[in-house]
């Protein structure tokens, strides 16, 4: 790996005498990541390949495209969104798929880290409002620079959520019951169509002790209501158990809102509210199909097996936000 | 008649040894799948001591709130298909208490150290 990576880095790099350290990240379960060092006379560069793996793409039809991703990561590094600068776009001489290489960024994406070391108690209080600063900019991007993404309507998403339960042929009341809520009170499409980051949350957030440090992944990125970003970042799946905390169990649905408004945009409470709830479904449906690739895919995998067994969770936070008990 | 020791007891065991012995000599990315792997053993000991009490308590529940008897799949099949056509909701009396039970009982195999089951 450390060959290929070295042949692909002197074409774009000059002076670049080889790779090192190359080592593959776990997690990102659709696509893969090696972190590795550039050796150069001026020192050495941390550098990040992302690419998809063979055989093995992420949910077909929702993912972007790394090409999109490189260029959305770019845009938003250009308009000052905290982000990796974009090296080098794959190409077919580079023989090592379809993908890109990016800097690396220190910092922290483990949530449990982020919400319980004393290194990050400093930047905690400040991150919703960093964040919803973060997305105000990416909300602002230019739609005329953007690659070509899909269109998102809430009507379209219910209807693709339901389209995936169906097919699982498991009964799920509660799913059932989050269905028809949605349905019932669906605000329509929004007036203002952006740029939707499409999975904003833990994970895919650089943090350091100073506050946020990079937005990764933009695989699920489309075009859509800007609301959805700030409900996905509220579902309760991401607060690893600081569940007083709705913004990634850091921080107030306020702080977020307020960081928001300080980028120069508006919030609609009700429709955060209404992606949360989507927001939760959508895990809960994703859960399920982890179990499904488990049941049918080639490898046996113990992690996604247990994946399987977390859409009740996302059943009990269905039941909190639509039945609350008093 | 199957003789002992019972499922339950032969993996915990397994867990047990997997988690004392093994767990401090594995390191990396082995490390975390072995935490998933004792995670899922513990999971299956508790679905095995408390879903025999909780699938009947739910069966009851469930005829009850629908009025017929049937395999708890075929009664859940049925409630599922209420709730999609509108037929219950909410205000269908007991339904939100029986969803409640349910997914605590749920909770209660799958994840008992989730927030917002400790929580309920």
């Amino acid at each position: 790996m450390e060959e290929q990576l070295g042949r692909c880095v002197a074409s774009w790099c000059p002076g670049a005498t080889g790779v090192v350290e190359a080592v593959r990240l776990s997690g990102g379960a659709s696509q893969e990541t090696w972190s590795f060092d550039i050796v150069h006379p001026n020192g050495t560069v941390g550098a990040i390949l992302r690419r998809a793996p063979q055989g093995y793409g992420a949910a077909p039809g929702r993912a972007a495209g790394l090409g999109a991703e490189a260029a959305l990561m770019q845009l938003a590094y250009d308009a000052g969104v905290p982000s990796p600068r974009v090296l080098h776009v794959l190409q077919p001489q580079d023989e090592l798929g379809i993908g890109f290489i990016m800097e690396r960024v220190d910092g922290e994406t483990i949530p449990r880290k982020i919400l319980r070391d004393d290194r990050f108690a400093q930047a905690r209080p400040k991150l919703a409002h960093q964040l919803g600063k973060v997305l105000g900019g990416i909300h602002g991007l230019d739609p005329a620079q953007l690659p070509e993404l899909r269109r998102m309507t809430a009507a379209r998403e219910i209807a693709e959520l339901e389209r995936d339960y169906r097919s699982f042929d498991w009964p799920r009341p509660v799913f059932e019951l989050a269905l028809r809520w949605l349905r019932d009170r669906d605000p329509g499409p929004s007036q203002e169509v952006t740029l939707v980051h499409g999975d904003f949350r833990h994970g895919n957030l650089i943090i350091g002790p100073d506050g946020v440090r990079a937005v990764l992944d933009w695989e699920l990125a489309h075009l859509g209501d800007p609301m959805e970003d700030l409900g996905w970042i509220c579902v309760n799946s991401w607060r690893f158990g600081e569940i007083d905390k709705p913004v990634g169990g850091f921080g107030a649905r306020e702080e977020l809102f307020a960081g928001y408004e300080a980028a120069g945009r508006s919030v609609d409470p009700e429709r955060v509210k209404f992606w949360e709830v989507m927001g939760t479904l959508r895990w809960g449906v994703m859960c399920c199909g982890m179990m499904q690739r488990f049941r049918m895919g080639p490898e046996h995998s113990v992690e996604r097996a247990m994946i399987g067994r977390r859409s009740s969770e996302t059943e009990i936070d269905l039941l909190r936000l639509l039945a609350p008990r008093a | 008649m199957q003789d002992e020791p019972t499922p339950t007891e032969l993996i915990k065991a397994v867990a047990d040894f997997l988690r004392d012995d093994i767990a401090p000599v594995v390191s990396g990315h082995n490390a975390f799948k072995l935490r998933v792997a004792i995670n899922a053993l513990d999971l299956v000991t508790r679905q095995l001591s408390l879903q025999s009490r909780s699938d009947a308590a739910e069966a009851m529940r469930l005829s009850r709130l629908l009025g017929i008897q049937g395999s708890l799949a075929e009664l859940n099949r049925a409630l599922a298909d209420k709730i999609a056509k509108g037929e219950f909701d909410l205000q269908t009396p007991g339904l939100a208490d029986h969803l409640w039970q349910t997914t605590m009982d749920k909770l209660a195999v799958d994840q008992p150290n989730y927030a917002s089951y400790r929580r309920g």
